[in-house]
């Protein structure tokens, strides 16, 4: 067929010819100006507009930013040195600030021999949190805990720690880095211990108080898993929580005096109230933050369970708490607790904060799981009842599972609340780095008038972390997705 | 596995652990016992410290002579008023910070969502930098930028007058209406030449004007109902819809318009008296301030919500709605936007919900809201921490339910039905 056809056809080309340019305006940076930016009327003029913005942002900051002075000892110094450089009535940005009093934004009025403490305690957190948010990239994790651990380290150098602590230190970050190489799941040990180290490391005190109270969990889940054992899991947990409160409030104290008496290993105690800055900040919405995922968990599953009393107990906390603003549950902190508590008891502030804001946020972690879980296929429900598995089974294995994955967007979108709303300390008298810190440091007559500084340097730290943590969610959503869509 | 339920077996007491339902019997009546026990314990030490320090849990110090000055206030007020009277100027000062809150918000979070699905690239990365940059700070930031921003760059009110060299001073805004200022914000006033005064409606004393406006526009959407209604009729029998629309609009307008000439309604724009702004409305800048941090910060997150929802329908409906023959407009009316709303509505309730409980943040503008006077100076004169506490909690908490039993009853009626 094709040899008869081609007998038939004069003339067949048998070479190709070169391709010729697209033409100017439907290629390249043109055709991407026309079609992104001028492809119509009305999309000129959005065009016009947001240049003009633009610009009149641009113009009216530029200078300010340009003009910036990071190296002086007070804001009039700041303000000699812009006129000297720029003239007479340039007016410029005093990052000098930040730079001077660097230590109190970040550590508040931390005693400044102690730096290193915190220092630690952020690089050590690293390690219990790496295993966990980067599961699945080794290099990822290396890079972060690498980073981390350096950068730490060389603070807690420069901020001059002691040599012991400095050895301390250095070896727990080779032997955690080598335990999460070979062991990686003993290293998740070390995540559950984490919260009491860091809360010895951050106050002082004798070590033996934080095991003490450790000691107590431990006995709680001992009983617990050993009721469990003999098909009583209810009996045990009830045991196990009585047991462990019993530990606390009467015998735990003692054996922890006792334990530092014989074995002395302490810290020089640090007030609550010398916290601040960022250091206040991290600590109430990090404690917030790890809190508040399983209690919400807790407070979801109990809004949807079948008991009737636990089931109104739980819509009554969520809506309760939900429906409040958070600044007046921290008025209730500093002002009403004295009240609901024993006459005398008297608990430290920030330890009360830590709670309200973890209820605060528990709350809506609630909600936001339990549109994850009333979005679940009622099939999947069913199909955990048809196998057999028991509540908490289902729960775990089928259930959860799914609705976290679910709710990982709105679960993120919680924390990031949770930590812009450590800001909000302030009012109760706390030094949180954007209001009262910045205060304070304005309040002296070498930085009285720095506005803009202070409020762009916090602003910016909080941008970047809450930043961050949405892009986090985005890379864990993309690593949890199974369906193929 | 344990039987469903004891019928027809004699209760044995291990039937409590091993039985389902005996067994939720056991665990609700536990926890209810512990619940209340705690809660006993929390009021029997609040009696106890009640009684140490010598006080009483007595709502009556709500009609006593506050004693002291609310400087914003929608309701008559004064000093010898009630405490009482105080706390419902915070709380209306509240509801007006939330009410054009959310106004503004809704108005800036449709626009920027829109925006950001924009074809045009330059826009929509703008309006992405804003979204992102107000949503990922704190509010109380925002609040504390524009508080400084009023009170450190704007000028005071005599620098509007031209200076006596003839330099001219710092302009008016928006075609010289508004004037922005170090201590207030002076804005055009809406003034009636000829009010009528107050009337008695059903005993109490409303403005005759609101009652005039009110009938009129109450009136307006009974006949616009009533003319759809008709127009739907014509299009069921004739096949042919009437077009309506500009009757509807006249309907609404006409009325405003005459009413507004019959009372001499207009606008008085500030101008400079002596040292102050007069003829207008000088609004204090704490309003001003929470205000503008509110409309912007829940702006960012109401333009999420709407960027999300326009994104949950997905083409295939709008290329089906096509497929069937409708027109653009109809599309948008009957195909996109209901199954958008149903997406968007919920959400940008809770954000309606948030901006009103964020706006207890007055506190760092001293914006006299119901934190300000109940939960501020009334508890601090009285000494009445418990009683104002828990009073402010519950205006709040109520706020926040009656909103969402609306909410329920609303996502009850679009839910999809399933199962």
């Amino acid at each position: 067929m094709s040899e008869v056809h081609a007998e038939t056809v004069p003339f067949v080309r048998d070479t190709m010819l070169p391709s010729a340019a697209p033409p100017a305006r439907q290629s390249g940076a043109v055709l991407w100006l026309r079609e992104n930016l001028f492809s119509g009327p009305l999309n000129i003029l959005l065009t016009l507009a947001g240049l003009a913005a633009l610009w009149a942002l641009v113009s009216h900051l530029w200078p300010w930013f340009g003009h910036a002075v990071w190296n002086a000892s007070s804001i009039g110094e700041c303000r000699q040195i812009i006129a000297e450089r720029y003239g007479q009535g340039a007016g410029g940005a005093c990052f000098a600030i930040i730079r001077e009093r660097w230590n109190q934004f970040i550590f508040g009025f931390y005693p400044a021999e102690h730096y290193w403490r915190p220092t630690a305690v952020f690089g050590l957190m690293m390690f219990a949190v790496a295993p966990i948010l980067f599961s699945e990239s080794r290099r990822l994790r290396w890079t972060v805990l690498a980073v981390s651990a350096v950068a730490s380290f060389a603070a807690c150098v420069a901020l001059g720690a002691p040599g012991r602590a400095l050895l301390a230190v250095g070896a727990g970050f080779v032997a955690l880095a080598a335990l999460i190489e070979y062991a990686p799941r003993r290293a998740l040990a070390f995540s559950v211990l984490y919260p009491f180290l860091a809360v010895w490391m951050l106050w002082g005190g004798s070590f033996w108080g934080p095991v003490a109270v450790l000691a107590g969990f431990a006995l709680a889940l001992a009983i617990w898993r050993l009721g469990a054992r003999f098909g009583a899991g209810l009996l045990g947990l009830a045991l196990g929580v009585a047991a462990a409160v019993w530990w606390w409030a009467a015998l735990g104290p003692r054996v922890a005096a006792d334990l530092q008496g014989l074995m002395p290993l302490a810290l020089a105690p640090v007030e609550s109230r010398s916290f601040g800055g960022f250091l206040l900040a991290l600590t109430i919405g990090v404690s917030g933050i790890v809190m508040s995922l399983p209690l919400g968990i807790i407070l979801a599953l109990a809004r949807q369970s079948n008991l009737p009393v636990v089931r109104t107990l739980a819509v009554m906390f969520i809506e309760f708490i939900r429906g409040v603003p958070l600044i007046t549950l921290l008025f209730v902190a500093s002002i009403l607790l004295n009240y609901f508590l024993p006459p005398g008891t008297n608990f430290d502030i920030i330890l009360r904060v830590i709670i309200m804001v973890t209820l605060f946020a528990a709350a809506y972690m609630a909600e936001v799981i339990r549109g994850g879980l009333a979005a679940l296929p009622r099939g999947q429900y069913e199909g955990a009842d048809s196998l057999g598995l028991t509540y908490w089974q289902a729960q775990r294995l089928i259930i959860l599972p799914q609705a976290l994955k679910i709710s990982i967007p709105g679960i993120v979108g919680t924390f990031i609340g949770v930590f812009k709303d450590t800001t909000l300390v302030t009012f109760v008298g706390l030094f949180d780095p954007l209001k009262q810190m910045a205060d304070t440091i304005r309040a002296t007559f070498a930085w009285k008038g720095a506005y803009w500084e202070p409020y762009i340097f916090t602003g910016t730290i909080f941008f970047i972390l809450c930043f961050a943590m949405s892009r986090y969610a985005m890379y864990l959503e993309r690593r949890l997705k199974t369906d193929h869509r | 596995m344990a039987p469903a339920s004891g019928a027809g077996q004699p209760f044995r007491l291990s039937m409590l652990i091993h039985d389902r339902h005996y067994r939720a019997l056991l665990i609700q009546a536990l926890v209810f016992i512990l619940v209340m026990s705690l809660a006993a314990w929390l009021v029997n030490n609040t009696v106890q410290n009640l009684a140490r320090m010598g006080k009483t849990f007595d709502f009556g110090f709500l009609f006593n002579r506050s004693g002291y000055d609310i400087p914003f206030s929608l309701i008559p007020y004064d000093s010898n008023s009630t405490h009482l009277r105080a706390a419902m100027v915070g709380l209306l000062n509240t509801l007006l910070v939330s009410a054009l809150g959310c106004l503004f918000a809704t108005i800036l979070g449709v626009l920027a969502g829109v925006l950001r699905l924009s074809r045009n690239w330059l826009v929509a990365k703008l309006m992405t930098v804003y979204v992102e940059v107000f949503r990922n700070v704190p509010l109380l930031l925002w609040i504390l930028v524009i508080l400084a921003l009023f009170t450190e760059v704007m000028p005071a009110p005599r620098d509007y007058r031209p200076a006596a060299d003839g330099a001219a001073g710092a302009q008016m805004i928006l075609f010289g209406t508004i004037a922005p200022t170090n201590r207030y914000t002076a804005i055009p006033a809406v003034v009636a030449e000829r009010d009528p005064g107050p009337v008695s409606v059903l005993g109490l004393q409303v403005d005759a004007m609101v009652v005039a406006f009110a009938v009129a526009l109450l009136a307006a959407w009974l006949i616009h109902r009533w003319l759809r209604a008709w127009a739907q009729y014509r299009q069921d029998t004739t096949g042919r819809r009437p077009v309506t629309w500009w009757i509807s609009l006249l309907l609404f307008l006409l009325p405003i318009l005459g009413l507004s000439r019959l009372f001499g309604i207009h606008l008085v724009t500030p101008e400079l008296r002596g040292f102050n702004f007069a003829g207008g409305l000088n609004l204090d800048n704490g309003f001003v301030v929470l205000l503008l941090a509110l409309s912007l910060y829940t702006g960012a997150f109401i333009a999420e919500i709407v960027r999300a929802g326009i994104l949950s329908v997905s083409r295939g409906q709008t290329e089906a709605a096509a497929a069937l023959g409708l027109r653009p407009r109809p599309i948008m009316a009957l195909v996109v936007l209901p199954q958008a709303l149903r997406v968007i509505i919920p959400p940008l309730i809770s954000q309606f919900l948030n901006l009103t409980k964020n706006s207890s943040l007055a506190i760092a503008v001293g914006y006299p809201d119901l934190r300000a006077t109940l939960g501020g100076t009334t508890l601090n004169q009285t000494g009445r921490e418990m009683e104002s506490m828990i009073l402010m909690m519950g205006i709040y908490l109520a706020i926040s339910l009656i909103v969402s039993a609306a909410m329920n009853l609303y996502n009850s009626r679009v839910r999809l039905k399933e199962r």
